[in-house]
């Protein structure tokens, strides 16, 4: 149920831009991309076969919005003009081949792509209708927090992990009676608390891989942010933690907006409200869930979906 | 033989190895053995003769220089010049070389200026200590740093002292305090720095709160090494803290006379009561070589612990150390 063999091979066959060519790009590489604009009304579940992890509601306001958006690593354009809407409440799945940008464009949403070197983005993207350009990057990135690949968290005990993205750049630290109530609300969002509640001083690279992944999302999750941005956020945890992560995900968006990465499209499937698909840069597709796995229109997605279900 | 004692599933008969093979695998084994048999006889044998001849008193009472050898009591002196060395070279060594490794890994632009200061320090690691200890003398003796040292009427400067020998000694710590902060920050994945980032930090404030804490096992340890090469010198301490027997104070401050004060170390009386030197103590000079031996070796063993403690707690060795 929670990983399908065949499609973690799909995952990890599928080569990067340099080497050999995978099985995709057989497909028409030169079609047009075909952005089919999301319909935001829900398909019923009956006819997909596929159990949701969770019962998908009516999605919330807008909170991001990507117009034109196209980065470039040096002359290699690795999104192009790219537009997207991200709303309360809702999970959006980006899934495509390696190499195919979706990386990319989940680090340009909180200008973490800034820090390579050579790259540019041009297109706008808004933030509750603000350009993210005019923010201080450090608010954005309290406003607009990532999860990443690999558990990563800091050195510290588990409650400064926590601490620590609470403090705010000041002057004047916080002290711990401050910031204890609000670092218990992020564990227990994340799932975390009972486990740890106990041992909040224990350095937290002691816990579990799962454990690490959670207490990074409490992390990202401890500013209340209106966007969580997830980089394939269990690739490295195995399929029990992965489930606990997929269920926290379905809690989780009632009051955030959620982007995610991911290689795996049973998992797309499972946790996405709506999915993009992308390939070589391009949105090829993006629509609710039932729609690109069931009755994709482009016909890209078609032949990648189909692909990978076998 | 250790094939021998080998589970018979898994025995490899040496019979179907070539020659050169055998050759060189006993080759391994005996370089192996041999340099435990040369540590072994030099603690032995320095243990030996300092337990004959070491006694309680000598390491709390102060030296003097009498020809007869039952009245030039112990190395206390010594002792104290060792451990304010060692700190002050450490203490001098450590804030700049932590400081020039997180420049050149997390900044290190333009980058000839970081390649700049990589060959510098490797300069430094390379010189020769007498080399910076004559390089030092002449420095020192320079008016503008006369508040270091004693200063003679009509101002020349002595250019001797534990300020001077001290800052000498940094540059010998400085390399391994360095190497290590730099591959210990080098270790720390990409990643690391983009969470503390993406959770609207600045650089610095990575830098202070994610990076340094990361890499302090590195630092204990290359300070831990540093200290080892500070205790373990002579040739700084012979031309810049003077060798004097005593610590001989200079000025009416109390602690900075000290510091601008001459003295020795262990090293320097083992020279100097060393048949090699100019005394003719041997017996004081293999107690005090063997309580310099001691410290060394107390040393090297707490570079071991705290590697170790590092390996625990620190990023290296852990799902995060190996994901890169």
């Amino acid at each position: 149920m929670i990983t399908d063999d065949r499609t973690t091979d799909v995952s990890t066959t599928t080569p990067d831009a340099a080497g050999p060519p995978p099985p995709i790009r057989k497909i028409v590489v030169d079609a047009p991309p075909t952005v089919a604009p999301a319909a935001h009304t829900p398909v019923g579940h009956a006819a997909t076969g596929g159990a949701p992890a969770h019962v998908r509601g009516e999605p919330g306001p807008e909170r991001m919005a990507l117009g034109g958006l196209s980065v470039f690593y040096g002359d290699n354009e690795a999104v192009k003009s790219v537009s997207l809407s991200i709303r309360l409440g809702e999970v959006l799945a980006l899934i495509g081949p390696s190499g195919c940008g979706k990386t990319t464009l989940l680090r340009t949403l909180n200008r973490l792509t800034e820090l390579t070197p050579g790259a540019r983005r041009d297109g706008t993207i808004l933030l509750e209708g603000t350009d993210i350009d005019a923010l201080e990057v450090t608010t954005l990135r309290r406003r607009v927090s990532m999860v990443f690949q690999q558990p990563n968290p800091f050195p510290m005990s588990i409650f400064d992990n926590v601490a620590y993205a609470l403090r705010e750049q000041a002057r004047k630290r916080p002290g711990r009676a401050v910031v204890e109530p609000l670092v218990e609300d992020a564990l227990r969002r994340a799932g975390l608390w009972d486990e740890v509640k106990d041992k909040l001083d224990a350095p937290a690279l002691r816990l579990s891989g799962g454990q690490q992944q959670r207490l990074c999302i409490a992390r990202a999750i401890a500013t209340r942010p209106e966007v969580l941005l997830m980089d394939e956020p269990c690739s490295a945890l195995d399929p029990r933690s992965t489930l606990v992560i997929e269920q926290l995900i379905g809690e989780l968006r009632q009051d955030l907006a959620i982007v995610i990465v991911t290689h795996n499209m049973q998992q797309a499937r499972r946790v996405g409200d709506k999915v993009a698909f992308m390939y070589l840069g391009d949105l090829v597709e993006c629509g609710p869930a039932e729609q690109i796995f069931d009755a994709p229109q482009a016909q890209r997605t078609r032949d990648y979906v189909r692909g990978a279900f076998g | 033989m250790a094939v021998a004692t080998r589970p018979p599933k898994r025995h490899e008969s040496i019979a179907t190895w070539r020659w050169g093979d055998r050759i060189a695998f006993a080759l391994c084994w005996a370089a192996g053995i041999g340099l435990c048999l040369i540590a072994a006889l030099i603690v032995g044998y320095m243990a030996i003769r300092g337990i004959q001849y070491l006694k309680p008193s000598l390491l709390w009472s102060h030296p003097s220089g009498e020809v007869d050898q039952s009245n030039s009591g112990g190395f206390l002196d010594p002792i104290l010049g060792t451990v304010l060395l060692t700190i002050i070279g450490i203490g001098i060594a450590t804030p700049i070389a932590v400081a020039t490794a997180v420049w050149v890994v997390e900044y290190g632009r333009p980058s000839w200026l970081a390649r700049a200061v990589e060959s510098g320090i490797e300069v430094v690691a390379g010189t020769p200590d007498i080399v910076l200890a004559i390089f030092g003398l002449a420095l020192f003796q320079q008016g503008l740093f006369g508040w270091m040292s004693f200063t003679a009427e009509g101002g020349a400067v002595f250019g001797r002292s534990f300020l001077t020998a001290g800052a000498m000694m940094s540059l010998i710590a400085l390399p391994m305090v360095y190497g290590n902060t730099r591959e210990g920050l080098q270790a720390i994945p990409r990643h690391v720095r983009e969470a503390s980032y993406g959770l609207g930090k600045t650089r610095i404030a990575t830098i202070r709160r994610v990076l340094l804490p990361a890499v302090k096992p590195n630092i204990s340890t290359g300070a831990a090494l540093g200290m080892g090469r500070i205790a373990g010198d002579t040739a700084i301490v012979v031309v810049l803290l003077g060798a004097t027997l005593r610590l001989e104070s200079e000025g009416s401050v109390p602690g900075a006379n000290v510091l601008k004060g001459t003295g020795s170390t262990l090293t320097s009386y083992v020279y100097n009561n060393s048949p090699a030197g100019e005394g003719n103590a041997a017996e004081k000079a293999y107690a005090a070589a063997f309580v310099l031996l001691l410290v060394v070796v107390a040393l090297n063993f707490a570079v071991d612990l705290l590697a170790r403690r590092g390996a625990q707690t620190g990023l290296e060795g852990t799902r995060l150390g190996a994901g890169r």
